[in-house]
């Protein structure tokens, strides 16, 4: 009888054990890659550009003391859910660590990126346009390594204009009067889509006309200016309201299965993208077979003083979890730092690089995109959007400043409140949460 | 079980003291069969206590500290709960699977119990067919079900467009602000009515048939059977049900999370307190508050059942 009770006492410890001892370690030994030098110090990274493979084989080939342990932890929100959990429990952040550049701040106050520039950032500066190294940098601080950009342009269905005779608008006077046509000639669909779930590309229509929502720097991490509710933003969301009022341009949500498919079935004519645009187009299935795409630069308020946006871009941060920065800060520079590792990206995962080697390269200006007919959209396009690109800022908390933005351009489309309303309502929310959340007002 | 208490009340009235008086007498056997018992469910209370006891004393001590972005983390004691409880988003919240509650358990017990009053009444194979298929949802994970339910919302994918052009109406949007609230219902009630169907089908099945045949000859028909016999039979079953619904509502979760990829306008990140929950911990990192909130709902939920259970102790038969 005492045996039995030892064995069944055995059953137990062990059942506790396996059940708390499987989360230990695992990560570590879980690559998507095969590493090719086992003996070299590894550095564990989570990415989610598409064809990365490649890129982190490349690396690992070229390097004979770093290799990458690559793996794919979601994209976007999917992946800084799971490493803000980590970075609160202490434990299970990857050494490198693909970001947007819009929440870096937001991690960076969480002291949970380091300050590359103990370990060489300031050498590789040179590399990068100004605009795009001011995104990554709050101060004198670099938090991390530049990769793609998301300069902005205007994707268009030649075709669509073409049938009903509508010039490419280079205005955004143009583009409502085009909006109206389209909607006067008994067209199908509409001219564009205004989804209020844009986040980071309302936010950059607002910058457009000259919108600076926060002032902030990690030298003074507790104060933070806030101004979402200026004169551009506000002329801007009026225009929008208009349009949507008048039925010129859709409201659905972005980045669903039926907005999927309206971009590519021809319900929208004109897709205002970034530059990596394209590269998610070609991905959509149901695609309109005589689509005829072409991209022109983004339309303008004033044509005599264009401004350039830009939209997404994403980077490489060094965790402060990173067991070895020193090999985490080589594998954040050099992993896109390579002409054949950008030959990858720009051919197979339609990225917009912004590392200036590649970027001033005649091949990139000169590359032809099948998608658009062979048209070479760098040199049209995305180049000079790129070159006009200055930085931006953005909040430590910018999470939260998006899910407040879409609710109130929910409610402005639904007709609750107008445009004005709309953004003195997210000014003094934004403004409330961060004085609970322990900032001062600038 | 129940039902029969009341019947079979003198009896074990006799008989509970002789139990009680038991362990005196064998106390030995009776300690050791004791001590395998314990063991024998020590593996649930392993996990048990690893995974909800250990985290809800772990989260009641997360609640009571105040972490900020700007000026880290300090005791704050009960003033997350003061927080909370004049949180207005938390309140609407609550309002919100309040009205979620008084539609949605209804509308499911209603489906739940027709369909279970006819299926005890066939017998024929059609019935177990009917069964097995009022049940299936239920088999269906919650995330793909609400998945499915998404297409089927869907003004591109889904359905909806050519059943109404088929009796010329127009299509309404199943995912505007006002009518997310009636395809959430729907939802839920696809795929829990099965489950209380069945729960209440086999309490159905274990009332003694000598009760309907005496029924019969005092001259009741089927309906009147079903209404005045079967009904109030199995009320125990029925209490059950609504408990688990209740609290299943309360913490409503997982359907409108699956459709706020769809209607991010018309279900925002604090439209259950759950979903605030989430949202507050992990999209605006505030784990402290996030504690706080989700502590309160579990209090509510534990208040909110326990009064529902002394309300009905008559009919679960807690109380005889």
């Amino acid at each position: 009888m005492k045996s039995k009770i030892l064995a069944a006492t055995g059953v137990v410890a062990v059942a506790a054990a396996a059940l708390t001892g499987c989360s230990a370690g695992e990560a570590e030994a879980s690559c998507t890659n095969e590493i090719q030098k086992p003996d070299a110090t590894q550095v564990s990274v989570w990415a989610w550009y598409p064809a990365f493979e490649d890129v982190v084989d490349l690396f690992n080939e070229s390097h004979d003391d770093v290799q990458i342990c690559w793996t794919n932890a979601g994209q976007g929100n999917d992946e800084y859910t799971k490493f803000s959990t980590a970075v609160e429990s202490g434990s299970g952040a990857p050494d490198v660590i693909m970001l947007e550049s819009e929440v870096l701040s937001s991690f960076s106050i969480r002291d949970a990126l380091v300050d590359l520039t103990e370990f060489g950032a300031n050498e590789v500066k040179g590399d990068y346009t100004e605009g795009a190294w001011k995104d990554v940098s709050s101060g004198d601080a670099v938090y991390a390594i530049p990769v793609d950009g998301g300069p902005m342009g205007m994707l268009y269905r030649k075709d669509i204009l073409d049938q009903y005779g509508i010039a490419v608008p280079t205005t955004w006077d143009e583009f409502a009067a085009a909006a109206q046509a389209l909607k006067d000639a008994g067209a199908p669909g509409v001219l564009a889509d205004f989804p209020t779930n844009g986040r980071a590309y309302n936010q950059a229509l607002f910058a457009q006309a000259g919108s600076v929502p926060f002032a902030y720097d990690n030298a003074e991490p507790t104060s933070i200016g806030i101004d979402v509710n200026d004169d551009g933003s506000k002329s801007v969301l009026a225009y929008w309201d208009q349009l949507v009022k008048d039925g010129l341009v859709a409201t659905d949500d972005a980045f669903t299965a039926d907005y999927n498919t309206k971009l590519v079935d021809g319900s929208y004519a004109i897709y205002v993208a970034a530059a990596w645009g394209p590269g998610y187009l070609g991905g959509l299935s149901d695609a309109d077979s005589d689509a005829e795409w072409k991209a022109a630069p983004v339309p303008q308020w004033d044509p005599a003083n264009p401004v350039q946006i830009n939209w997404g871009g994403s980077t490489f941060a060094v965790t402060s979890q990173a067991a070895d920065k020193e090999a985490a800060a080589v594998v954040a520079k050099e992993v896109f730092g390579t002409e054949e590792a950008w030959k990858l990206g720009i051919e197979k995962a339609a990225l917009f690089p912004l590392w200036k080697p590649i970027l001033e390269s005649d091949y990139f200006r000169d590359l032809e995109y099948p998608f658009f007919g062979g048209q070479q959209i760098n040199k049209d396009v995305f180049l000079e959007a790129a070159a006009g690109y200055t930085g931006f800022t953005f909040s430590p908390f910018q999470n939260y400043a998006y899910d407040q933005l879409t609710e109130e351009l929910y409610a402005m489309v639904q007709g609750e409140k107008d445009s004005t309303q709309a953004l003195d309502d997210l000014q003094a929310s934004l403004e409330q949460y961060a004085t609970e959340q322990g900032f001062t007002l600038q | 079980m129940t039902t029969h208490s009341t019947l079979a009340a003198p009896p074990a009235a006799a008989v509970a003291p002789a139990r009680r008086r038991a362990p005196e007498g064998g106390s030995k056997l009776e300690r050791r069969r004791q001590r395998w018992g314990w063991l024998f469910v020590s593996p649930f209370l392993l996990v048990f206590a690893l995974f909800l006891i250990f985290p809800l004393f772990y989260a009641f001590g997360m609640s009571l500290f105040t972490s900020t972005l700007a000026t880290g983390t300090k005791f704050t004691g009960i003033e997350n709960y003061v927080k909370a409880f004049t949180d207005p988003l938390f309140l609407e919240g609550l309002l919100r699977v309040a009205a979620f509650a008084i539609v949605m358990i209804p509308a499911q017990l209603i489906v739940a119990m027709a369909a279970a009053l006819v299926l005890d009444t066939l017998v024929t194979r059609l019935a177990s067919l009917s069964r097995l298929l009022i049940f299936a949802p239920y088999a269906i994970p919650v995330v793909i079900g609400a998945l499915m339910w998404s297409f089927l919302y869907s003004p591109r994918f889904g359905p909806g467009a050519t059943l109404f052009d088929l009796v010329g109406l127009p299509t309404p949007d199943f995912l505007a602000s006002d009518t997310v609230f009636a395809s959430l219902v729907n939802i839920v009630t696809w795929q829990w009515s099965g489950y209380y169907m069945v729960v209440i089908y086999a309490a159905l099945r274990s009332i003694d048939p000598s009760i309907y045949e005496a029924a019969r000859i005092d001259g009741a028909n089927g309906w009147q059977t079903a209404i005045r016999i079967k009904v109030p039979m199995i009320s125990s079953s029925v209490v059950m049900v609504i408990t688990f619904a209740l609290i299943g509502t309360l913490q409503f979760f997982t359907e409108p999370v699956v459709l706020r990829n769809i209607a991010q306008g018309a279900i925002d990140a604090a439209y259950t307190p759950n979903m605030y929950a989430y949202s507050l911990a992990f999209s605006y990192s505030q784990f402290n508050y996030a504690s706080a909130i989700a502590f309160s709902l579990g209090m509510l939920v534990f208040a909110g059942s326990f009064v529902f259970l002394f309300l009905t102790r008559k009919q679960s038969g807690l109380k005889s």
